[in-house]
């Protein structure tokens, strides 16, 4: 029996010093190689890819979807949408920081709700009118055919930086009634800033709604 | 190109690049655990541990190590997040409850990586980097340990010695985990995951104002995360945030990391037990059914029956815009049949036919291919029932490998059966007697019972996936889930040791023209039959009530 038990204790010894060393070596010497190399190698990306607009202001990250809201009103629960600018896909799912209140770290997620779910069902069908109001022009009527998925779901981290080539140009008679602009110009610039799939099979086509926006601000700048 | 195409070509492309690895990571995997030689870091290691790495352990000295290891592992991960709060490099935040620390410790240390706790605000540098991150390398390293054991049984002959498990447990995290983790860590970083110690901090934004983001050593933990067949996110998104999964090639390249090392195990197998055939039956019965669900996945995803999805016009809620369905789907399917339960997408918000693969998938058992090391045991320990089986229908004593199969080895096969569905089973029908649990859900019907169903069968066979509508922040799900996860872990390893030991003692049988061929494809179909019918039999009242009910009524 005391052997049994002195031999239990030796075997859990050597199991916390393997715990102990190979904690040094995988969480330890191991990231911190990573990070040096990564920070030599690739500082931009291994930094959050962050972009800079015109007059070189960090305006965010090119992996990370924003909000382009108008400012809030009074007696407003929740800002409405700037039309002026491309819209990004709805992001139900994000959460707000309940844990530790003294950040408001954005919290990434998905909003879980099944198909047959009643409040997934009423948000996208509210998605979708709002899509066609928004986006129909005195010469410009937006069908409900024409409104693709990505347009009334949201993404699964609620931080999708980019929205389908088709809800671009969806959105291209708006944006371009709203900046004093043509509509061949906007197409132009979503067209300039629309991103095939990787090697012609990777991924999805997308455009990136940031830097999209980006490239609005100055196109209008330059009237 | 259709978005179909696209889909199934990338599929292709992942198949090729398995393909290519198979042999050299295979064999290179079989050379490792087969080689006498201890580099001069590992003697290191084994000086600081106390082991002598050449003694030869039989199966109960094997187990008490991997008990010995797996519990201070446990022990150690609580104290870190209990104490996280007093610790330097935690950003600030506090130290984890008490149950939520229990249950994220069960967790990680059982290649679970079931999540109650919302990543980037909960968890600072030290326990996501020297903590979590940690045990996304050892607990892998130990499930590959004990299916070496198990190879090493069907192998061995009158011994009932099964290796060293400190040697094991080393070998596989110096010589196979970290350096394709530091290759892939750095494809990660090049395609955009981040990878600093920026900790919190403000970053302007396009209309004014500022988001605050949680910045840490984010790729290195996401390719072990994968590599291990973890699943264990920085972010609460996991691999759906584009700061662990920026892009379409990422997102493949993560899928090919948690199908590497169970895929090419099986060469490893067929190696070290001197006949390569015996391997290729066991590969191509996790091929076929890795495919098979993927094709299903894709088919009903692309069609999309559901009633948000038919007004919406396809189902990409919870999917990200630069994977698509085709990516998600893939995805969603690689990381359920294995143990990884990493997202890219989010189940819940897949159909109701959807949902119910990724659920079936782990119920298999997830052996196709299964997690690093449990997929190769799982699946060995159900080719054994094959035989068996087989064996009853002709009447003669089953052998598989040259080992009988007698009623000592198939009593230790059908305990190790048994322990995952009394768990899931068990625990998802009390938390349906009891009053509060349901109060959980945030789906009613037969949704809402799949969402705890998805999360006792994602935490026994140590998937860690969700569906994530469920509160699993409570104590009762913390709790028993946390014993779900621990108990499905390292019971069966009890008694796949326990089976490795009993077949290294015998001595072989020749084999005689009426013996199974267990190389041929035959042989294959006849296992993938067992797996469906044995799974079926168990798990289909439970799906009838839940996935099968919600994609019916689409």
């Amino acid at each position: 029996m005391n052997n049994s038990v002195g031999n239990t204790g030796r075997v859990l010894w050597a199991g916390l010093r393997a715990l102990l060393v190979l904690t040094l070596v995988c969480g330890v010497l191991y990231p911190l190689a990573v990070i040096g190399v990564a920070q030599l190698a690739f500082p931009g990306k291994a930094n959050g890819s962050e972009v800079t607009d015109a007059s070189g202001r960090v305006v965010g990250s090119e992996l990370i979807g924003q909000t382009y809201h108008l400012p809030l009103k009074d007696g407003e629960e929740t800002a409405s949408a700037d039309l002026k600018w491309f819209q990004p896909r709805p992001s139900n799912g994000l959460g707000a920081n309940s844990v530790n209140t003294q950040y408001s770290i954005i919290l990434s997620g998905a909003t879980n709700r099944s198909g047959d779910n009643a409040d997934l069902i009423k948000w996208v069908t509210d998605a979708k009118a709002a899509v066609i109001k928004d986006n129909s022009t005195a010469g410009y009527q937006v069908r409900p055919s024409d409104v693709p998925a990505d347009a009334v779901t949201s993404s699964g981290s609620g931080l999708d930086p980019h929205i389908s080539p088709e809800y671009a140009k969806l959105q291209v008679h708006r944006v371009a009634e709203r900046n004093k602009l043509t509509v061949a110009q906007v197409d132009e610039l979503v067209a300039a800033h629309t991103d095939g799939r990787i090697l012609g099979f990777i991924g999805e086509p997308r455009v990136n709604v940031l830097k999209l926006n980006i490239a609005l601000k100055d196109l209008v700048a330059k009237g | 190109m259709s978005p179909v195409l696209a889909g199934v070509l990338q599929l292709l492309a992942l198949l090729v690049a398995l393909g290519l690895s198979y042999r050299p990571l295979g064999d290179y995997m079989a050379k490792v655990y087969s080689s006498e030689k201890h580099y001069k870091p590992e003697k290191w290691v084994y000086k600081a541990v106390g082991a002598n790495p050449s003694v030869e352990m039989r199966w109960p000295a094997y187990l008490r190590g991997v008990l010995a290891f797996s519990a201070v592992s446990v022990l150690f991960l609580y104290l870190l997040q209990r104490v996280q709060g007093s610790l330097p490099g935690s950003l600030g935040f506090v130290s984890i409850d008490p149950d939520q620390a229990f249950n994220t410790a069960a967790s990680f240390v059982a290649n679970t990586n079931w999540q109650s706790y919302y990543g980037e605000q909960a968890m600072g540098h030290v326990v996501q980097t020297g903590g979590l991150a940690v045990q996304n390398f050892v607990s892998a390293a130990v499930g590959m340990a004990v299916a070496v054991a198990l190879v090493r049984g069907f192998a061995r002959s009158r011994t009932g010695e099964l290796g060293n498990f400190w040697a094991d447990l080393v070998r596989g995290v110096v010589r196979i985990l970290l350096p394709i983790s530091v290759i892939g860590a750095l494809v990660l970083v090049a395609c955009g995951a981040i990878q600093n110690f920026s900790g919190i901090h403000e970053v302007g934004q396009f209309t004014g104002g500022a988001q605050q983001w949680n910045g840490g050593a984010v790729a290195s933990q996401e390719v072990i995360k994968e590599l291990g067949t973890n699943g264990g996110g920085y972010f609460n998104a996991n691999s759906a945030h584009p700061f662990e999964n920026p892009n379409g090639l990422s997102n493949l390249f993560e899928i090919y990391l948690i199908l590497l090392i169970p895929f090419a195990l099986t060469r490893t197998f067929g190696r070290m037990v001197g006949s390569l055939k015996q391997g290729y039956a066991i590969l191509g019965t996790m091929a076929v059914i890795w495919l098979g669900f993927t094709a299903l996945m894709m088919w009903t995803e692309f069609s999309h029956h559901g009633p948000a999805f038919d007004i919406a016009g396809g189902a990409m809620e919870g999917k990200e815009t630069r994977f698509g369905i085709g990516g998600s789907s893939i995805f969603a399917v690689a990381t359920t049949l294995t143990s990884t339960g990493a997202v890219n997408s989010f189940h819940s918000s897949y159909t109701g036919f959807g949902g119910g693969i990724t659920m079936l998938g782990m119920q298999l058992g997830e052996i196709a291919p299964g997690g690093v090391g449990s997929g190769l045991y799982g699946m060995l320990i159900m080719a054994v029932i094959a035989v068996f089986i087989a064996g009853l229908m002709v009447g003669r004593t089953p052998e598989y490998l040259g080992k009988k199969i007698g009623t000592r080895e198939i009593k230790f096969a059908a305990c190790y059966i048994l322990v995952t569905p009394a768990l899931v089973l068990g625990f998802t029908a009390a938390s349906f007697v009891l009053d509060t649990p349901a109060n959980s859900m945030t789906n009613s019907g037969a949704h809402g019972f799949s969402e705890i169903l998805y999360a006792y069968t994602s935490g026994a066979n140590n998937n860690g996936s969700a569906f994530a509508g469920l509160n699993a922040d409570t104590q009762w799900f913390n709790s028993t889930i946390g014993i779900a996860m621990l108990l499905g872990r390292f019971l069966p390893m009890v008694f796949v040791l326990a089976l490795a030991g009993s077949l290294a003692e015998q001595t072989p049988v020749p084999e005689t023209a009426g013996t199974l061929r267990t190389e041929k494809p035959l042989f294959t179909g006849l296992l993938v039959g067992t797996i469906m019918i044995i799974t079926g039999l168990t798990y289909f009242p439970a799906l009838a009530l839940g996935p099968l009910a919600e994609g019916l009524a689409a």
